[in-house]
């Protein structure tokens, strides 16, 4: 057109269209090349429902093969959050009779992140864990209602037996803390919380699947995610062979009522704990289903403590079972040879200091010390060794003391699979010091060389004590788990620990203990046929009740096949309690029964009843 | 007759033809893309055959002659806006828009046709003979023409349709209508969104906001720009830009390098040397329109401040947090925020070349709203990716461009006013759509043309489209 004055306008406003196409094409391109992946991302977990698929746990079986331990399944009601908007909360409590008020409790709880802090409106929580098969059948019915809700399988346990509950211990949902330890767990998981569901809690989870399905905008499931490609299956988890003997942990249990202690049987040969008594002990059942926390609750205020596993945790004067260990370290050290003679005047005296003995022949040597238990020849023991020059002083032969004991043991954790361990205690020099000052002699201390005074052991390690004499010098740590389904147990349950005294001083220690089952102190433990060798041993407690009454013992003498402690608190003399204990267990153990007297003496035993005060632990 | 009919039909602008049918097709395949395997079914099928209806339309407006649609232009525009009026009337409320007219399965929505009787009656308008857009008078009616519809449609609460109409503004500007508009309104939207979008940033060499930064320093470019291609004392050009560009660039260098200083100093005083500079050349350099560049200047400023003054002070919490959302300075997952945000998520994912079909779940699992209308472009960016959408948006551009070209290369204001008067919809339609899709604009929901599901915006646009190839068709060629 001629005259148009305004034609180069037409540039200005290609110009606007070009512009805002630049402008466009750099957020296009910033939005596809640059953040593609965040994009993406953020799109997957639009799209993606995660949900959980749990393994079966590992069961467990007894060294007999035995099935100890197993599962059964067990449904939870989950929902999730961003969904149940328009869900009858009503009609749900009905259905599994709780209150409004416990809903709103529990949906307070699940979205506090200081409880859950793995918490999203996305994904799926645990409102209510196993309910009970009738309640799921209605839910299941009248699910339409309960928009968000869903139903969730999972595996709980279930025990052949109602013994060894201390042993196998529980599993119950993590705690807050453990999901913050570990990323394997999410809030509602199971972890084990006690026993060997704890220490093997690792192998015994498995691997949980994952099953991501396709959602849309308003959650409705569309199918598999990818087809199922991302899906991943469940792995079960392991199976665990134990070293236990069912029938003899059943059999401990039944002698152990009405008493509190506890009993450890080990296979010297390989460190196997054959049985693992604390009594009282309950019913691992108790601590399963929907009773759980009721249940639980009970047993943590019980006095008596039923969910203390003693036999590593407890930790007691060993009284004249300790002897035996000092016997073996003053024949390695020299201080007295088997034919080494003390005297024993009723008692071990030194000036104004009296460590009092019953009474017995006198003077006796090593042999006969062990079978009568004699206080004083023990005490001259450790006072010769104290006065010996090649220590060059009190505090160098304590030390020593001190070593040869570790050596065997004591005062360190021996590691056992078990959670709970003590130490035990071993004093040394500069404890004596630090109580004493420099003004501590052999006659302070003297009474540890009859395991009063500062010794204490765990029932465990009086038991281990009883395998190393067993072995004639050394020993396997001590363990619960024998075997692990593909899967190599800890090496140090493999490999054999040497202690500072060698075989020749285990020999006569063991002649002594012969002697006291043939002619000495546990003569009730001499079962014919077995060459029972033992200890007893009357441990007096610093609270001045009744003695605790122990036993140590092994069996045969020649190849042992297990090894023993016994100790029943507030039981008396050795010889009332813990020694029949024993023996009818070593009984039961290498005849594979019990006769038919001895049937009934472990009926007597399992009635006897021993009255502690109210407030005895 | 016959033959000039024939010559007609051989005289259509192929390329623009070409260019409809792709964007056509690949509209109809994003429709069916999305409804694949999707929560949705049977859009594509009915959108067949909206195409062929508008096809056949677009046939039978081929064969119109131009003079007829000026002939027939005022009524036409009579008609839709009675039709417009009665809508609000009648209508069926659909999310409280007033817009559609249902007659059983179907419905249509006439404002879709209002655009192409408000454009024939502004081209119709501005081509008369006697017509002069500097007379107040014409210019009032031509705004009038354009604001009716408007208003109509206002009444119906469709906004963003209303909205459409201002691209008419466009036109008129073609025509002559004096630039300020034009400037004010963009450097308006410019101010407004830098100022906003870069409140909260701070440089990250220095402690300067970066909105407040880039403000003065987009005066500068835009008032010297005048400066150079308005006013014509070249002189005061050269001493302006350089002045402005060694100042800023050599105070920005010495804050970072040197010693560091309120490098917001320089840009004041600069603007405040090119405001005395520019009044001063009125009288030395007899240049008059410097005034215009000054008050430009102090009214940018004034724009400026005003605007973080009524963010901060004047609005309400909940209307500053709408604007923040807009600009991506909060983040809100819900309605509009989580729409746009979801959007752009759609697109981003689609990465180069675009995710699988069954990957594409933004679009195809409801995450993105509407995905088959006003959000169609999210469905192209997630399947095709970069190089899909790339292609649609320079697709488009071309496809306007080629109308201001062809609407050049009329030789009657007519038809001039006509072909930039639809190029200016299909603009508008891209850029609020686009750019909302992109999270750049605000959500307002008009369709991408010829890509969104729906009748009535199909046919409304190859109406629209169809007449202009007729009256371009129609042209006197000089031999």
């Amino acid at each position: 057109m001629k005259n148009d004055k305004f034609e180069s306008r037409k540039y200005i406003l290609s110009g606007i269209v070009l512009l805002i196409f630049i402008v466009y094409l750099t957020q296009v391109f910033s939005l596809q090349i640059n953040d593609s992946e965040e994009c993406q991302n953020i799109a997957d977990r639009n799209a993606c429902l995660k949900k959980t698929v749990y393994p079966a746990r590992g069961q467990m079986y007894d060294r007999n093969g035995e099935l100890l331990v197993f599962n059964k399944t067990s449904y939870d009601i989950t929902f999730i959050p961003l969904e149940i908007k328009g869900a009858d909360t009503l009609e749900l409590c009905n259905t599994l009779g709780i209150t409004i008020d416990d809903f709103t409790n529990r949906m307070d709880y699940i979205k506090n992140k200081k409880n859950n802090p793995g918490y999203s409106k996305f994904t799926e929580q645990t409102f209510m864990a196993q309910i009970p098969d009738e309640n799921l059948s209605v839910f299941q019915e009248k699910a339409f209602l309960f928009k968000g809700f869903y139903t969730r399988k999972r595996y709980i346990r279930e025990y052949k037996y109602d013994v060894a509950g201390g042993l196998f211990g529980d599993i119950g949902e993590v705690s807050s803390r453990e999901l913050e330890n570990d990323s394997y767990y999410e809030q509602g998981d199971y972890i084990g919380k006690q026993g060997l569901e704890a220490s093997y809690e690792k192998q015994l989870r498995g691997k949980k699947g994952q099953e991501i399905q396709k959602i849309d905008a308003h959650r409705r499931i569309k199918g598999k995610y990818k087809d199922g490609a991302l899906d991943t299956f469940p792995v079960r988890g392991k199976n665990l062979t134990l070293s236990l003997d069912i029938e003899l942990q059943m059999l401990g249990e039944r002698l152990m009522k009405n008493k509190i202690g506890s009993i450890v049987a080990i296979e010297p040969e390989t460190g196997e704990i054959l049985c693992m008594v604390s009594s009282p002990s309950y019913d691992p059942a108790l601590l399963t289903g929907r009773d759980r926390g009721a249940n639980y609750k009970k047993l943590t205020e019980d006095k008596r403590k039923p969910l203390l596993n003693r036999a590593v945790t407890g930790t007691y004067p060993p009284g004249s079972t300790f002897k035996t260990s000092q016997a073996a370290m003053f024949l390695e050290e020299g201080v007295v040879t088997p034919q080494t003679a003390f005297n024993c005047s009723n008692g071990f005296i030194m000036n104004n200091f009296r460590l009092g003995c019953h009474s017995h022949k006198s003077p006796i040597a090593l042999k006969e010390a062990i079978s009568t238990s004699c206080n004083a020849y023990f005490c001259w023991g450790l006072h010769r060794m104290f006065g010996m020059n090649k220590y060059g002083g009190r505090k160098e032969a304590m030390n020593t003391w001190r070593d040869y004991m570790v050596s065997m043991g004591f005062g360190y954790r021996l590691g056992v699979d078990l959670p709970g361990e003590s130490r035990g205690m071993i004093p040394n020099a500069e404890y004596y010091t630090r109580h004493y000052g420099n003004y501590w002699r052999a006659v302070t201390v003297i009474s540890i060389s009859i395991g009063q005074g500062e010794v204490t052991l765990t029932p465990l390690q009086i038991a281990n004590l009883g395998a190393i004499i067993a072995n004639r010098g050394e020993y396997i740590t001590p363990h619960m788990v024998k075997e692990i389904e593909n899967d190599t147990i800890a090496g140090e349950f493999l490999t054999p620990k040497k202690t500072m005294v060698g075989k020749k001083a285990y020999e006569e220690v063991i002649k002594g203990m012969r002697h006291a089952v043939t002619h000495g102190t546990c003569r009730e433990a001499n079962i014919p046929g077995l060459n029972v060798c033992g200890k007893t041993g009357t441990a007096q407690n610093i609270n001045k009740e009744q003695d605790h009454s122990v036993f140590l013992g092994f069996a045969p003498m020649k190849t042992p096949k297990i090894a023993i402690s016994v100790y029943v608190e507030n039981g008396g003399f050795g010889k009332d309690y813990a020694v029949p204990i024993g023996a009818l267990m070593i009984e039961k153990y290498l005849n594979g029964k019990l006769t038919p007297e001895s049937e009934s003496k472990a009926d007597e035993m399992s009635k006897r009843r021993i009255y502690y005060g109210q407030e005895k632990r | 007759m016959d033959r000039r009919k024939g010559n007609i039909l051989q005289r259509l602008d192929l390329w623009t033809i070409l260019l409809f049918a792709s964007l056509a097709i690949m509209g109809w395949f994003a429709i069916h893309s999305v409804e694949s395997g999707s929560i949705m079914s049977g859009q594509s099928g009915k959108q067949i055959i909206w195409i062929c209806i508008s096809l056949f339309t677009g046939l039978v407006l081929l064969c119109i002659p131009k003079h007829t649609y000026r002939n027939i232009s005022l009524i036409l525009y009579a008609a839709t806006l009675a039709l417009g009026i009665l809508t609000i009337f009648i209508a069926t409320d659909i999310k409280g828009s007033r817009s559609w007219i249902s007659a059983g399965s179907f419905s249509i929505q006439p404002a879709e046709f209002m655009k192409f009787a408000t454009a024939l009656m502004l081209a119709t308008y501005i081509g008369r003979r006697d017509f002069k857009i500097s007379n107040n008078r014409d210019f009032i009616k031509c705004v009038g023409i354009i604001i009716l519809p408007m208003l109509i449609i206002l009444a119906q609460r469709e906004t963003g349709s209303a909205l459409v109409y201002l691209a008419l503004f466009l036109v008129l500007y073609r025509e002559g209508m004096t630039g300020i508009f034009l400037l004010t309104a963009i450097s308006a939207i410019i101010y407004f969104v830098v100022g906003v979008k870069y409140s909260v940033e701070t440089m990250s060499q220095l402690p300067v906001n970066v909105g407040q930064y880039a403000t003065t320093v987009i005066i500068q470019i835009i008032s010297i720009a005048i400066v150079k291609f308005w006013c014509k004392h070249d002189r005061t050009f050269t001493v302006l830009f350089f002045t402005n560009l060694s100042g800023t660039l050599l105070s920005y260098w010495i804050a970072v390098y040197l010693v560091e200083f309120n490098i917001m100093i320089v840009q004041y005083a600069l603007l405040l040397f090119n405001i005395i500079y520019l009044l001063l050349q009125i009288r030395l350099s007899k240049e008059k329109r410097n005034l215009w560049v000054a008050l430009y200047i102090i009214g940018a400023i004034g724009f400026n401040y005003s605007c973080s003054y009524i963010m901060q002070n004047v609005m309400q919490p909940h209307q500053k947090e709408r604007i923040e959302v807009l600009f991506g300075l909060k983040e809100d997952k819900n309605d509009a925020g989580y729409n746009v945000l979801q959007s752009k998520i759609a697109i981003g994912s689609g990465g180069t070349f675009g995710r699988e079909p069954l990957s594409c779940t933004q679009t195809k699992l409801g995450f993105v709203p509407e995905s088959d209308t006003d959000f169609i472009f999210c469905s192209i960016g997630e399947e095709q990716g970069f190089a899909g959408s790339a292609f649609v948006m320079i697709m488009f551009v071309i496809f306007i461009l080629r109308i201001i070209h062809l609407a050049e290369r009329q030789n009657e204001i007519f038809g001039r006013a006509y072909g930039y008067a639809i190029a200016s919809i299909f603009f508008l339609h891209f850029t609020i759509n686009l750019g909302m899709v992109l999270g750049i604009t605000p959500v307002i929901g008009i369709p991408l043309p010829f890509f969104s599901y729906g009748g009535s915006s199909f046919l409304g646009f190859t109406i629209l489209l169809f007449i202009f190839l007729r009256i371009d068709a129609e042209r006197e060629i000089k031999r």
